[in-house]
């Protein structure tokens, strides 16, 4: 579990980036920070690995004040995924996978065996291990960075905007990707976006910062989409604009499907029939726990 | 000093001979490297040719090149053309790699929107590529300005080298106060070139003051 | 072009190569200043640029020195401080060294700070200790602009070893030297073939490197890729990002 106690950041040049941030972010759970720019969430995750200090709270992990511990120690137990995947263009992808073990001293054959298998989890094929970063595409780039992130099987997964910066149908498979990995593996990972779908999607926990690092709502999604706490929170998630109040249009599909429209006159999809069964004649999902979320994905 | 004050006629007369013969090289360098510039930022085959041409001519010792200049150009060796074409090749050399990032650095968007815009392919280059590569162009001149300045003074050594001849007067006659004014009034040259410099880009440049400091 | 067949030909007879002075002896000499010079401004130079590229501090210094030394007339500055050290060895490479140290160590810097601040940064979050950020990611993916720093700067130390040639007793600027004094028009030819090969031999070389140490996987000139978010520090000019536009004597 990571907690933070009146954590404050001010920057040498006067900006104040969080301004008494606390919060508890639970294990085995994925925790979204989302805002806009400006909103301290990257600087929040940035303080777990003590890539930034506070200037002023506390930072614990599991009980034990990180300032106590020395951060080149601490950053190799944690993992870290960024935008643009930050990969080391000079060395092969396997190499970049095993980065963090070969640091901590594991042997290179372990380690490339390892790398290997990471491979697959992400998703990635075995062929492309000896090729360089540059010969990749953005999407195969970003499931190296994740890849290099687990490879010393941390407990804690911080991610930055990892899919910022990759196209949307990619985008989407990478976040599909997330969801089963935490399915099979169950990290801690605190999560920054931008994007309030994706945070939607991906997290059990959801956080909406304003600047300064406000926590202006938290909860699950479906308590933060039933009640939006605020005007800021109702902008941020499309509320105001009707995005997530949907209504049955007079258009029909097969069957007894109707087309779902949003108050704003948007097609967003197609509801079943009232009886509350899908066409595949299962019963409706269950509602949203924690550990089955994830099932979710794989339902029609 | 009291030397300085005796003997000002001529060092302002060396610091005019030796403006002069830098000057012209700067211009010619300058003017130059603009066609050379544009033509090797737009075939490749041509930016490798130049820049290895241009790069072998850099490379040789500038003595070495006073001394043979007469012979390749058929002067004697007192005549002022050797130290100014040797002097030029330098400075084409030196402001070819700015000139290629200089058009380089022209975002292709911007051309692109100029020719649907409706400029035709010469009046694109004067109003639109030229004046974009200009910041580039200009911190690359003023290098190569401080830089031929500098140069000269080397050619004392064949007799033309502006105030280049306090240097060995100077270290003839044991008097190392004379050298000192002769590296004074250089670098003042070098200083006057580049506040002029300075001052035609914020002329011709204005909106490149805005984007920040180029060095 | 008679000249420039007797100066073949003088070079050409083995008879110029024996003999103190000889051809043989006289090149010795000039690689022995250059050799010697550009090694002690490494020891100087290269701590010092890696620092201020991998801490950015100090970036104008770098920069306010780089103008310095290109605005400084290296024959003047030679010539003076021979006139107050006297004639000998080591007053030429102190002079040699204060001027192979600028663009060497404008190279070192820009070659450090043009390494893209995303794996640098990528390579600190994993946990590589800084000393294991400058031995595994910045340098080697600097070291083609380091070594195009080297490159300039032992073009400079060479062509000044050539003018040196007016105070020193050694080196190939002698033929040059004696070849004005006397006018002996074919021996300055002889020195200028020579003094122009040595400078093009080692140059070639260097550049030869230059181009062996081109880290695999990633292509000439980029250090970064495409997409250049949080850049730490502005742009190095190219000015001192390609350090051969350093003026050479």
């Amino acid at each position: 579990m990571i907690e933070f106690r009146s954590v404050s950041k001010r920057f040498p040049d006067g900006t104040l980036a969080v301004d008494d941030f606390s919060l508890q972010i639970p294990a085995r759970q994925v925790t979204v920070l989302v805002g806009s720019s400006g909103s301290g969430k990257t600087t929040l995750l940035r303080m777990i690995n003590r890539m930034v200090d506070p200037t002023s709270g506390t930072i614990e992990i599991d009980g034990h004040d990180i300032a106590g511990v020395e951060p080149v120690r601490l950053r190799r137990s944690i993992g870290y995924v960024m935008q643009n995947s930050g990969l080391l263009p000079h060395r092969r992808v396997i190499d970049n996978i095993a980065t963090v073990p070969r640091l901590t001293g594991v042997p290179r054959p372990v380690a490339h065996q390892r790398a290997r298998e990471l491979m697959d989890t992400v998703g990635l094929d075995r062929s492309l291990a000896e090729r360089y970063p540059g010969q990749l595409s953005g999407g195969q780039q970003q499931r190296v960075g994740v890849a290099r992130g687990l490879a010393v099987d941390p407990n804690i997964l911080l991610m930055d905007e990892p899919f910022g910066a990759v196209d949307p149908i990619v985008r989407s498979d990478l976040q599909q990707e997330v969801l089963r990995l935490q399915r099979e593996l169950a990290k801690t990972i605190v999560f920054v976006t931008h994007d309030i779908d994706e945070a939607f999607l991906l997290g059990d926990r959801v956080v909406i910062l304003e600047s300064g690092g406000h926590i202006v709502q938290q909860g699950t999604p479906e308590e933060i989409l039933a009640a939006p706490v605020n005007d800021f929170v109702a902008s941020f998630i499309g509320s105001d604009r009707g995005k997530r109040r949907l209504i049955a249009s007079e258009r029909r599909g097969r069957g007894d499907d109707r087309v779902l429209i949003d108050a704003g006159g948007y097609p967003v999809g197609v509801i079943s029939a009232p009886g509350g069964k899908l066409a595949s004649g299962s019963a409706s999902p269950r509602s949203r726990s924690i550990s089955n979320k994830t099932d979710q994905a794989g339902d029609a | 000093m009291v030397w300085l004050w005796n003997n000002l006629g001529l060092v302002l007369g060396l610091a005019a001979e030796h403006a002069r013969l830098s000057a012209i090289p700067i211009l010619v360098g300058f003017a130059a490297s603009i066609p050379l510039g544009w033509v090797a930022s737009r075939f490749a085959w041509l930016r490798g040719l130049l820049l290895t041409v241009f790069g072998i001519v850099f490379t040789i010792p500038s003595l070495a090149l006073f001394v043979v200049m007469p012979l390749l150009l058929g002067t004697r060796i007192l005549d002022d053309l050797n130290v100014i074409v040797a002097l030029s090749l330098y400075a084409i050399a030196m402001m070819l790699r700015g000139a290629i990032d200089g058009f380089g650095s022209v975002s292709p968007d911007v051309l692109q929107s100029a020719t649907a815009v409706g400029f035709a392919a010469a009046s694109r280059f004067w109003t639109v590529q030229l004046p974009l590569a200009g910041p580039v162009l200009l911190a690359n001149l003023r290098v190569v300005s401080v830089s031929t300045v500098s140069l000269l003074s080397v050619a004392a050594l064949i007799g033309k080298g502006g105030l280049g001849y306090l240097f060995t007067n100077g270290y003839q006659r044991a008097f190392p106060e004379e050298i000192v004014i002769g590296i004074v009034f250089t670098l003042l040259i070098a200083a006057v070139f580049d506040i002029v410099l300075v001052l035609l880009g914020r002329l011709l440049l204005p909106w490149s003051r805005r984007a920040g400091r180029a060095a | 072009m008679n000249f420039f067949a007797d100066a073949f030909a003088y070079i050409l007879d083995p008879a110029h190569w024996a003999g103190d002075p000889g051809i043989a002896q006289r090149i010795a000499d000039h690689l022995l200043y250059t050799g010697l010079s550009v090694g002690i401004a490494i020891l100087i130079a290269v701590p010092l640029g890696l620092l201020i590229g991998h801490t950015g501090r100090g970036r104008s210094f770098v920069i306010g020195l780089t103008s310095a030394a290109r605005a400084l007339p290296t024959f003047g500055f030679l010539l003076f401080i021979v006139l107050l050290a006297g004639l000998g060895l080591a007053p030429l490479i102190a002079v040699l060294v204060v001027l192979a140290v600028p663009p060497l160590l404008a190279g070192v810097y820009a070659g450090i700070e043009a390494v893209d601040r995303q794996p640098v940064d990528a390579a600190r979050a994993l946990g590589m200790s800084e000393w294991q950020i400058l031995g595994r990611v910045e340098i080697p993916l600097g070291l083609p602009l380091m070594l195009g720093g080297l490159r300039s700067a032992t073009l400079q130390v060479i062509a000044t070893a050539t003018v040196a040639g007016y105070v020193a007793q050694g080196g190939l600027g002698r033929y040059l030297i004696e070849g004005l004094a006397r006018r002996d028009y074919t021996l300055a030819v002889v020195g200028a073939v020579l003094v122009a090969a040595l400078a093009l031999a080692i140059d070639g070389l260097l550049a030869v490197a230059q181009k062996l140490v081109q880290p695999r996987g990633v292509s000439r000139g980029r250090a970064r890729p495409a997409s250049t978010r949080e850049r730490r520090s502005s742009r190095v000019p190219a000015i001192i990002r390609t350090p051969t536009t350093e003026g050479n004597l």
